[in-house]
């Protein structure tokens, strides 16, 4: 059974809450040992697969695995291995930094004294000991997080869960996050994370799955998703609007990507190497189209889901998108 | 990919011993205790109740029905007592209830711990409510005057029924806990059945003076038959058919409501 090829290997997995079907028959494989970013808009069901695959979850249709053994047939053996650091900080209010973590502990099975050593050392690795006797009400938002995230890593379990575990964290703690996440990876865990930030993935995820109303709608490496859309984009505003249609059969020619027209003068380049923006301009004014303004942009996750599902939150773009 | 992953453990089982089941609902007793001493205002009801209501029915009834206080002591004493750790016990499902609504119960869910260690501790550490509860009420009592002829043991006996009592019947607010969506509702919902349960009974007034329906009543009620084993006790030491029938419905009451309450529990999001 522990010879599973994968940390998750999740099959179909379906859920209803009322008229809401939060996963659509999603299936994800996630190897071991790695970081695994699955990447979605709010309601995309990222949540609702995580409480599932830890087992606080039924799905409705669908079969999961966590190293071989069946969510659903075998719970508190997965439990055994697995760390959830959820949305929400899961611990007790009216309690201390470290009495929550010997509680934890001494759950898991761990003897009092063990207990106190493992939170002791938790605390110092999260930069918590100066506040581990406070109670958790003065805590900050970051703190919780990390202390909630040491909650999860007593057990040493070798898959973990974080939901979204730096939305709301300012940039700074956000890096000591992405920090303690590799660190763990490194010590031989797996980790699945899901983000709202593209560029979260983008830092820490070997592969990545992009979820939209509860199914998987890309997966791949960082850069894999990205050569599918490029690195950057590349906004190009034509003199006379004659000669957008023109402008796109050139941008499609050089850059050999998907290239979209916005409105009657502008159209939307995919750029994997910046050098194509100038090959692209040279073209361009060989082909005596003049150009009146173009502009280079960071990929943001409106255009990987633009250039993925075909739709953008953008109705203008929206619009358009129906005319091709 | 990362070279290192680790190993997984071969020897894992699905199920959790009778004793790590124990062993895990005591760590979670202990976390209820904790929460106390962190917030004692939770006790302040157990603290206040039995002193006032000890007060208050003594000298507002005793003379009317018994005609003095000394001897309406051995009639209140035990009423107020069962009284007083039934209404305490509705406590146990509120807090259950805003427990619930934070996120640690998810964790706990997560966890590869049995999946009734969370209640059966919750109400555990409330034990400790009914002990405070019944030690302030009988001090009163001896304030008083009163005067159990039943000897040490009687009085024991008669404390650890009523604690073992309440601690069976919070079972049905545990499960009212689990259901409701609000501690508020708890509360208005335990109220509305408790009232009755613990007026209409031989609490307060001999049985005989009631009407002949509310007289049925009072005399199949649960709640009777624990106040008359509780009199026994505390008057005479003795053990009789009244305390097996206290205990009987005691247990009853678990083996009905905690596999409710657990099952809503996992039901839970």
């Amino acid at each position: 059974m522990s010879k599973a090829q994968y940390a998750i290997e999740a099959e179909g997995l379906t859920k209803v809450f009322g008229d809401n079907k939060a996963l659509d028959n999603l299936s994800i494989k996630v190897p071991k040992g790695s970081i695994y970013g699955v990447l979605g808009p709010n309601g995309a069901g990222k949540s609702t697969m995580i409480n599932i695959l830890a087992t606080l979850l039924k799905p409705d249709a669908g079969q999961a695995t966590i190293f071989g053994y069946d969510v659903l047939e075998q719970p508190q053996i997965v439990r055994q291995l697995i760390g959830v650091t959820g949305q929400f900080a899961s611990v007790d209010e009216t309690m201390s930094a470290v009495e929550n973590l010997v509680i934890f502990g001494q759950l898991l099975g761990l003897t009092t004294k063990e207990a106190h050593k493992k939170a002791t050392k938790l605390l110092e690795d999260f930069g918590l000991t100066e506040a581990a006797k406070r109670p958790l009400k003065k805590f900050s938002g970051g703190m919780r997080r990390r202390l909630d995230l040491a909650a999860s890593l007593l057990a040493s379990p070798p898959l973990i869960f974080l939901d979204e575990p730096t939305t709301g964290l300012d940039p700074r703690t956000r890096t000591q996050m992405w920090h303690t996440i590799r660190k763990l990876v490194a010590d031989g865990s797996t980790v699945l994370l899901t983000t709202q930030y593209l560029d979260e993935a983008d830092q820490l995820a070997d592969r990545i799955a992009i979820i939209d109303r509860g199914t998987v709608v890309a997966e791949d490496t960082p850069d894999g998703l990205k050569n599918s859309i490029g690195n950057e984009t590349l906004i190009l505003t034509v003199k006379d609007a004659d000669q957008t249609e023109a402008a796109e059969k050139i941008a499609e020619r050089i850059t050999k990507t998907d290239v979209k027209i916005i409105n009657t003068r502008q159209i939307i380049v995919p750029i994997a190497d910046s050098g194509l923006a100038i090959d692209l301009l040279i073209a361009l004014r060989k082909a005596k189209i003049g150009v009146k303004e173009f502009k280079i942009e960071r990929p943001t996750l409106d255009e990987v889901f633009l250039s993925i599902t075909g739709k953008k939150p953008k109705t203008e773009a929206k619009e358009n998108e129906n005319d091709n | 990919m990362t070279t290192k992953t680790m190993a997984i453990p071969t020897n894992l089982k699905n199920h959790t011993s009778v004793k790590e089941t124990l062993r895990q609902t005591l760590i979670m007793a202990k976390r209820g205790l904790i929460k106390i001493r962190r917030n004692p205002e939770q006790l302040a009801d157990v603290l206040i109740q039995p002193i006032i209501f000890t007060l208050l029915f003594t000298f507002l009834f005793g003379g009317a029905i018994a005609g003095d206080i000394a001897s309406y002591l051995p009639i209140i004493i035990p009423g107020i007592l069962v009284q007083s750790v039934i209404t305490g016990s509705i406590a146990t499902g509120v807090q259950l209830r805003d427990d619930m609504d934070k996120g640690v119960f998810n964790r706990f869910r997560s966890l590869p711990i049995a999946r009734i260690a969370p209640l059966a501790g919750a109400l555990l550490a409330d034990v400790l409510r009914y002990a405070i509860i019944v030690t302030l009420t009988m001090l009163m009592g001896f304030i008083l005057g009163m005067n159990p002829t039943g000897g040490l043991f009687g009085v024991l006996a008669a404390s650890l029924l009523v604690i073992v009592v309440g601690w069976c019947i919070s079972w049905i607010f545990a499960f009212m806990g689990t259901i409701m969506r609000t501690s508020s509702s708890v509360t208005g919902v335990s109220m509305i059945v408790l009232m009755p349960l613990t007026f209409l009974s031989n609490a307060f007034v001999p049985v005989d003076t009631l009407p002949s329906i509310l007289k049925a009543f009072a005399e199949i009620n649960p709640v009777s038959h624990i106040i008359s084993a509780v009199r026994e006790l505390l008057a005479a030491g003795t053990i009789g058919t009244d305390f097996w029938w206290a205990i009987v419905g005691s247990l009853t009451i678990v083996a009905i409501f905690a596999p409710l309450a657990l099952h809503a529990y996992k039901k839970k999001a």
